[in-house]
């Protein structure tokens, strides 16, 4: 096959082209500049917007001796993904930009100028595996790697996008094996720190970058029944859930903690409560795509795990399509859940589909709960 | 000669060594001492530096003195804009520069610094549509005074070649020095520094089968012009550090060859540059030649074009894989290729501006190698433009 490896400058994805080579494909490695002002030099952790990312993948590349390019994807990111992120932060939502990325630039632009170009699929390295069903469909399953695991991140993948995924790493048991396998094949990436946090936001203070797209002004907390306990510098920077950073004077009537509890945009006021009204019964979001056939009726309920996070457990619930919206309700009330998060499905190891949470059903009204 | 590829038309980037100037070169690397040295092995060195020095004057048509060696064109060009603005301006001059928006990033960038750290004002002087630089808006930007004016003579982009003795009388009537970037003209244009007027003269020598890392600056006798480097006074005290006697023997020798075998070099590849030209606007017919029309006013080995609805990125990846090396235009430091600010400035839309090839030819460059890019491009371009439709 012709493979275009996505090379971000990291350990992973340089592994993955290797491996994408050593398999017998025609590899090209491109690098995505993201980025208008790229930085010159990395910082701290974060890996994939400067110049010397992008010298990291092209020596790697070098290294393999497979063709390498830069192309700039800056535009679509910043319109796509950037610019997404500060709208759905502005509405009072906890957006995943990584997410937006997998489904709009580097499963969307980026793979379609590659089919367009004459390539058959695209190669990340990404933690996740894609399984041949005996008919011949795609599945897109968790990777072996249990805590390296990203299949979340690619739940918003669609069965034509799968068509034409490659994720060498998936079957790899542990990171480890990855780095130990980048400096035996002499790539000087082996020890790169691993990169976190947002991307475009180099120096992780999300809230001070928020600040200077967002006009934050000072609002009020209120409690569940709108009785005033706080002030607060600017609603839009809590998301559902915090519990730190709440400078509360009025302490609770039952002296314990407070949560946010939601977060209203057009009011500027940040609602919190006690951990229980956190419990979400049930969410649904309209936004949602399938990974591939089903192989049942999801209009139908149907039992399923679902996974609000990258990093959160999955918890068994049910779920059915109604008038359009993805409905899911967990056996088990849930914490922690925010609109503008991704709710993705599995079953088993297998990723179903995903939806945007739209809206979320609490246990306990937090009217009542406070 | 070029790695893998089969068919090299970049030689604006970059050219081959020529045979005779690499055997000269690497002569040369062998003779040790220090041209500035008083003994024999000095004394050695300096009179191949000067022979050299001597040579590439004639080349160019100024006086040995009026040659300072540099690094390449980029120094070359930052020395004339600061040295000249820092001397004119410490005698009274305005601090105003006149430049157009088709210049090199090594001018566009020293003269945003200029700005940024040293007060300057740039005023633009229109270009055409071709990307000419207009002698009448030299005249109008210069009206208020200015501490240097620069051209550049022939566009690294679009090959459009400017018409600097006129340029030069406009600054001369206005008392102002002029600056002119030769680096893509010398070798494919008669250049020739005497005649042209200019005050200061920026060359290089990898873009005519030299060595990369050396160039000149020519500052005419009656200009002034204050050091970036400083130290042991080397070359009228406006460029210090031990003099580069290689690389001055073989940037000279490739100068000497370049103007010798000008014209003949000109006519043939100006014969294939239009063979391009033909071809592609026949089997493409949305394809747009950028700048002057083929002629004295174009670089004779310069084919651009723009193709409407394609990335450059794709267009340039579809033909390095058929073996073809080609360029959006002007590099940049992460590999990406942007915008061309010399398609803006000429009025390109970005449509247009962002589906940009140019094709640049040399002495290797063969009928063979225009056929080849015939055969691949339309079906490049009808690629490109549907991944840029999808995307």
């Amino acid at each position: 096959m012709r493979v275009l490896a996505a090379m971000s400058g990291g350990v992973d994805s340089a592994v993955a082209a290797a491996r994408a080579v050593e398999a017998g494909h025609d590899v090209v490695g491109v690098h995505l500049a993201l980025s208008r002002m790229p930085g010159t030099l990395r910082t701290g952790s974060r890996g994939c917007c400067t110049i010397e990312d992008a010298m990291d993948a092209r020596r790697a590349a070098d290294r393999l001796g497979i063709p390498f390019y830069v192309w700039d994807f800056s535009e679509r990111f910043a319109e796509d993904v950037v610019d997404d992120f500060v709208a759905e932060y502005a509405a009072g939502r906890t957006p995943n930009p990584c997410m937006r990325c997998n489904e709009r630039i580097k499963f969307a632009a980026l793979l379609e100028r590659a089919l367009e170009l004459g390539f058959d699929a695209l190669c990340t390295g990404h933690y996740a595996t894609v399984v041949t069903a005996v008919d011949g469909t795609r599945e897109l399953h968790r990777a072996s790697a249990e805590a390296k695991d990203q299949s979340y991140v690619l739940g918003v993948l669609t069965a034509d996008q799968l068509a034409h995924a490659l994720f060498p790493l998936g079957a790899t048991p542990s990171k480890a094996l990855v780095r130990a396998e980048a400096e035996a094949r002499g790539l000087a990436v082996a020890k790169k720190p691993d990169s976190h946090d947002i991307c475009f936001i180099s120096d992780g203070d999300t809230r001070g970058w928020l600040d200077e797209r967002i006009d934050f002004a000072p609002g009020d907390i209120v409690d569940g029944a709108g009785a005033l306990v706080g002030r607060h510098d600017g609603a839009l920077a809590y998301t559902v859930g915090q519990r730190r950073g709440l400078k509360i004077g009025t302490p609770a009537p039952d002296g314990r903690p407070r949560f946010v509890l939601e977060v209203r945009p057009v009011t500027n006021q940040v609602v919190v409560g006690p951990r229980e009204a956190l419990a979400i019964t049930e969410l649904a979001g309209a936004r949602h795509t399938w990974t591939g056939p089903l192989g049942f009726d999801p209009a139908v309920a149907f039992s399923c795990d679902v996974q609000i996070r990258a990093h959160s457990d999955p918890e068994p619930a049910t779920a059915r399509l109604l008038d359009g919206e993805l409905v899911i309700t967990p056996d088990a009330p849930l914490f922690g859940v925010a609109p503008g998060q991704t709710a993705v499905l599995y079953r088993g190891t297998r990723v179903l589909g995903q939806c945007t949470i739209d809206r979320t059903v609490s246990a306990v009204p937090a009217r009542v709960g406070a | 000669m070029y790695g893998v590829v089969a068919v090299y038309l970049d030689h604006a980037a970059t050219t081959p060594l020529l045979p005779e100037v690499l055997e000269a070169y690497t002569a040369a690397l062998a003779v040790a001492g220090n041209p500035a040295s008083l003994h024999a092995a000095g004394r050695d060195a300096r009179r191949m530096l000067e022979e050299a020095r001597e040579k590439l004057a004639g080349a160019l048509g100024c006086d040995p003195v009026e040659v300072v060696f540099t690094s390449g064109g980029t120094e070359a060009i930052n020395t004339a804009l600061k040295g000249i603005f820092w001397a004119r301006t410490r005698a009274g001059a305005s601090a105003r520069i006149a430049a157009s928006g088709v210049e090199h990033h090594a001018t566009l960038d020293t003269l945003a610094w200029l700005a940024g750290r040293e007060g300057a004002e740039v005023v633009d002087v229109a270009v055409d549509g071709d990307g000419r630089i207009l002698p009448a808006a030299l005249d109008a930007a210069l009206a208020g005074g200015a501490a240097v004016a620069t051209a550049i003579w022939a566009n690294n982009e679009v090959g459009t070649v400017s018409d600097i003795p006129a340029l030069a009388a406009v600054a001369a009537f206005h008392g102002v020095p002029l600056h002119v970037d030769a680096v893509q003209a010398l070798g494919a244009v008669p250049v020739d520094f005497r005649g042209s007027g200019a005050a200061a003269l920026s060359v290089s020598a990898h873009k005519i089968g030299g060595p990369v890392g050396v160039g000149a600056l020519i500052v005419g006798r009656r200009t002034a012009a204050d050091p970036l480097l400083h130290g042991g006074g080397q070359q009228r005290g406006i460029r210090s550090g031990t003099q580069d006697v290689a690389g001055a023997v073989a940037f000279a020798l490739a100068a000497t060859l370049a103007v010798e075998r000008r014209g003949a070099a000109a006519a043939r590849t100006s014969a294939l540059r239009d063979r391009l030209i033909r071809g592609v606007l026949e089997a493409i017919p949305d394809a747009v030649l950028r700048g002057a029309l083929a002629g004295p006013e174009r670089l004779p080995g310069n084919a651009h074009f723009t193709f409407a609805g394609c990335d450059g990125d794709s267009l340039l990846f579809l033909l390095d894989t058929a073996e073809i090396a080609v360029s959006t235009g002007a590099a940049c430091a992460a590999g990406v290729a942007e915008l061309s600010h010399v398609l803006l400035a000429m009025g390109v839309d970005e449509a247009h501006a962002r589906g940009a090839l140019r094709f640049t030819f040399g002495a290797s460059t063969t009928e063979a190698d225009v056929d080849a890019v015939l055969r691949a491009l339309p079906d490049a371009v009808a690629r490109a433009r549907r991944a840029a439709r999808r995307a």
